[in-house]
This record gives structure tokens, C-alpha cells and sequence, in this order.
């Protein structure tokens, strides 16, 4: 498959890219291609020039935050990721999550400033940030923000990103103390994509529940927070009861998508089991 | 006026760009359009027909080719994003006559049968057993994922993934 013919230009830096961005004439940005690429060959996407983003040191690696937590460039790899040891230390549940995407040669290539681009509805890494509390830090020529990853996501691969910003990193808070966070999926066996997925933060303390973060991907148009599950858990004793009945309201609010492999009813049914799975998971892990 | 301007366009998008990359040991350069992919360049450019591809989409893994060290699919790489890399084929494996260990190992657990998957399934391995000389059944598997195979149903793959890994042990200690 060959895509329709594209310029293709290497960045040559940061500031290079920024002016890019802000100039009139489009440039599309390419870092890993692992999703974009396909989209060009299969002639669902075209372009006009491709600016290569994938060698700008300042986009690249994990450090630790002095605010605490860490920061993940946007270019890094996800096999990068997953052989990270801040990763590994402040982030398990993301480690876990990136492990299931796509498969080793993707994960060679691919990048998570590159997936939260995309926005795929059923991207893996959409409902671990929205568990995590991440933060997504952009920046153009002329202004810099970051706001949480709730938010970030407004539909089927759309975010709030302005056409002349860059990602530039993902930013991972610590969680509260004694937190545990479970990653739980139902994929579709050929692609390997989700069905549902439910990534969970639990914390608990004098036997209740004082934090949770509960997040859902596949099921709705994007990524998205349950907030119903949420509601269900805080505060409450943290019994397997409380979770159980916390899980059956893992889709309220949340517009749930059918499609060939599985229609509204049953993803509904599967989000139910894996935000279960993930919160009793979670709750194993958490201290206290 | 409007289709003229655009094929204007499409002509200056079709100006070729020089990639230089060493692939199997060997420096190469190779002009090409900014569309062409790493497998194209590999296949048609350079005749290494050894890279094979299969669905073109980044799901069957024939393609995959070791890129600095790492596997990539070869097919959803851009020709002008290996620029400085360093690639290695099924071609570049065997030294002399000499079959790799993980060659051998296919043969002789009939780790193939019509032989289309065999290049990627063992540049994935390398990769695998670069990162982990002494890989457990289901890590191997797990390697694999991203490569298809339509005839063996895998289990052969797997012993000659780990016979394979077990020899480059065996060569290692011996050096």
C-alpha cells in the first residue's frame, strides 16, 4: 500500500518546530508513525509535509519532577517506557498498561505523545493517564500550558491541543500514600484492541476509601473518567460490597459504542467486569 | 486552474531525498521519495528480498528488520527516518557460510513450513534474546506477538526460539 505523496522534512529542534507550527503553510507531525503511517498507507489520512519530530533530545526520556512525580517526554518509546526505572518506580500501573500495547515492534517505534495525539477511542494509555492524574504539558511558539488529562480528551481522536502546539511531555503525579492502581482489559483476540478497559487508583484509610480514580477506555467515544464509579467508592468502607456495587455503574454517563465485535450492550457488560476486576485488584494493593 | 495547481503540488512532493543508513555492516545511499517505506527501500533498492511483506499494515510482522538494535515493521518505517540508523536484515545474520544459531535452530525444529514469516519471527527473536539471553517459554511467546504465522501453530517457533537462545549461550561462554 502506498500512501499519497507527502513532503518530509526532520525538525531541526525544538524552536524549529514551533515556528513550523505557527507558520501558515500545515505541517503534520510524525514521531514513532505507528499510528499514522498505517492511517497514510490505507489512504484514510493524507498529508501535506511530514515534520519528523522523533530526534529532538528536549522530547525524549523520563526525569523526576522537583513538584514530585515524573515527567515522560512526549517522543519516548514505549519500550522505553517500560525499561525506564522512574517508570518502574513511581509508575507501575502505567508500566503495566504499556506492556499490553500493540506489540514489541510497535512498542519499538511507537510513543505516548504520539498515542495521546491520536486520541484513539480505544487507545490503552487514555484511561491509565486519566487514572493516574496525568497532566499533559503543551507548548507553541508563543505560550505554554498543561492541563489534566481529563479534559484533554473530547472525542473520537479529538483533543483540545491547538493546531500550532506541541506535546511536550506527560506528567505523572505520586499518588497518595499507600495507593494501589490495577489495570484490567477485555481485547478483541484479532486486533488486540480493547473491548473494554479499566485502569483504577484506590486508596484507603481507617478502612475507608479516601481516593479513587477509576477510568474507562474502549466503551465510549474516548478515553473517560467513571465518574459514577468514583462516587461510589469515596468515602465508603472499603469492603469487596462497596466495590461490587461501585462497578455496576461503571458506563452510567458514559455513551457506549457498539461496533462489529461487540455491540453497546455487551461492552457495557464487559466494562462492568473489568472495572470490578480492576478495583478489587487495586484495593489488594493498597495499604491499609 | 484548481487541478493543475495541484498537481503542481504533488510533483514537488515526489522530489526525492537522499537517505544514507548501513544496512548488513555496509554504508549505504539511497535516493528516494519521502512516501517510500524502510521495507521498499530494503526490497527494491538494495534487491534484499529476504525482508519480506506480508499485509503491509503493521500486523503480520514479515516485514520486521532490526533498526539500531530494536525490531521495528519495516513496512510502517519511513525509508527517510533511518537516516544515520543502523539496519539489520535476515542477509546480515549469517557470517560467511555460516548459518546464526537461531538459522539453525528453525531448521532443525522445523520452526518453518512455507518459510514467509521466518525472516521477521527471527530478527523478533534476536531482538528478544539481545534484551534476554535466557528467555522463558512464555516470555518467547509473548515476544512474538507481533509476528503471524499461517502453518506451524507456533510451538516449533518456540523451540527453536529457546534452542536458539541456548546455543548463542553456548557460543557466548565459548568466546
Amino acid at each position: 500500500m502506498i500512501p499519497a505523496a507527502f513532503d518530509y522534512r526532520r525538525a531541526d529542534g525544538l524552536d524549529d518546530v514551533l515556528a513550523a507550527l505557527a507558520s501558515d503553510a500545515p505541517v503534520t507531525l510524525l514521531a514513532g508513525g505507528q499510528s499514522l503511517l498505517p492511517l497514510l498507507k490505507l489512504r484514510l489520512a493524507e498529508v501535506g509535509t511530514l515534520l519528523d519530530i522523533g530526534r529532538i533530545p528536549e522530547l525524549h526520556g523520563v526525569r523526576t519532577r522537583d513538584e514530585g512525580g515524573i515527567a515522560i517526554g512526549a517522543t519516548t518509546t514505549w519500550n522505553e517506557i517500560l525499561e525506564d526505572p522512574l517508570v518502574a518506580a513511581h509508575a507501575p500501573l502505567l508500566r503495566q498498561v504499556v506492556a499490553g500495547i500493540g506489540d514489541v515492534q510497535v512498542r519499538n517505534r511507537g510513543t505516548i505523545g504520539g498515542s495521546v495525539a491520536h486520541a484513539d477511542p480505544a487507545a490503552d494509555i487514555v484511561p491509565a493517564l486519566l487514572a493516574l492524574d496525568a497532566t499533559i504539558a503543551l507548548r507553541s511558539a508563543t505560550s505554554r500550558r498543561a492541563g489534566p488529562a481529563d479534559g484533554f480528551f473530547r472525542g473520537p481522536f479529538e483533543t483540545v491541543r491547538r493546531s500550532d502546539e506541541l506535546i511536550v511531555e506527560i506528567r505523572i503525579p505520586a499518588l497518595p500514600a499507600g495507593a494501589g492502581g490495577a489495570w484490567e482489559a477485555v481485547s478483541q483476540p484479532a486486533s488486540g484492541w480493547s473491548i473494554a478497559a479499566a485502569a483504577a487508583v484506590l486508596a484507603v484509610s481507617d478502612g475507608r476509601i479516601s481516593h479513587a480514580r477509576v477510568a474507562l477506555g474502549g466503551a465510549g467515544e474516548c478515553g473517560v473518567r467513571a465518574k459514577a464509579v468514583e462516587a461510589a467508592l469515596v468515602d465508603r468502607p472499603a469492603t469487596p460490597e462497596t466495590l461490587t456495587a461501585a462497578a455496576s455503574a461503571a458506563t452510567e454517563g458514559i455513551a457506549v459504542q457498539g461496533d462489529l465485535h461487540a455491540d453497546a450492550a455487551y461492552r457495557t457488560s464487559v466494562a462492568r467486569v473489568v472495572v470490578r476486576r480492576a478495583l478489587e485488584a487495586a484495593r489488594a494493593r493498597a495499604a491499609g | 486552474m484548481r487541478p493543475v495547481i495541484r498537481r503542481i503540488h504533488r510533483e514537488v512532493r515526489r522530489v526525492p531525498q537522499e537517505v544514507s543508513l548501513v544496512v548488513n555492516g555496509v554504508d549505504r545511499r539511497v535516493s528516494v521519495e519521502p512516501r517510500r517505506m524502510l521495507a521498499e527501500l530494503l526490497r527494491d533498492d538494495l534487491g534484499l528480498t529476504g525482508t519480506n511483506l506480508g499485509c503491509d499494515t503493521t500486523q503480520c510482522g514479515a516485514c520486521t528488520v532490526l533498526l539500531d538494535g530494536r525490531a521495528v515493521k519495516s513496512c510502517s518505517v519511513l525509508a527517510l527516518q533511518a537516516e544515520g540508523s543502523s539496519v539489520t536484515t535476515i542477509e546480515g545474520l549469517a557470517e560467511g557460510g555460516t548459518l546464526h544459531p537461531l538459522q539453525t535452530a528453525f531448521a532443525e525444529c522445523h520452526g518453518l513450513q512455507c518459510g514467509f514469516c521466518t525472516p521477521g519471527m527471527i530478527l523478533a527473536a534476536a531482538d528478544l534474546i539481545a534484551r534476554d539471553p535466557d528467555p522463558a517459554p512464555e516470555t518467547v511467546r509473548h515476544a512474538l506477538e507481533g509476528n503471524l504465522c499461517r502453518c506451524t501453530g507456533y510451538h516449533t517457533i518456540v523451540d527453536a526460539v529457546l534452542a536458539g537462545a541456548a546455543a548463542m549461550r553456548d557460543d557466548g561462554a565459548a568466546r
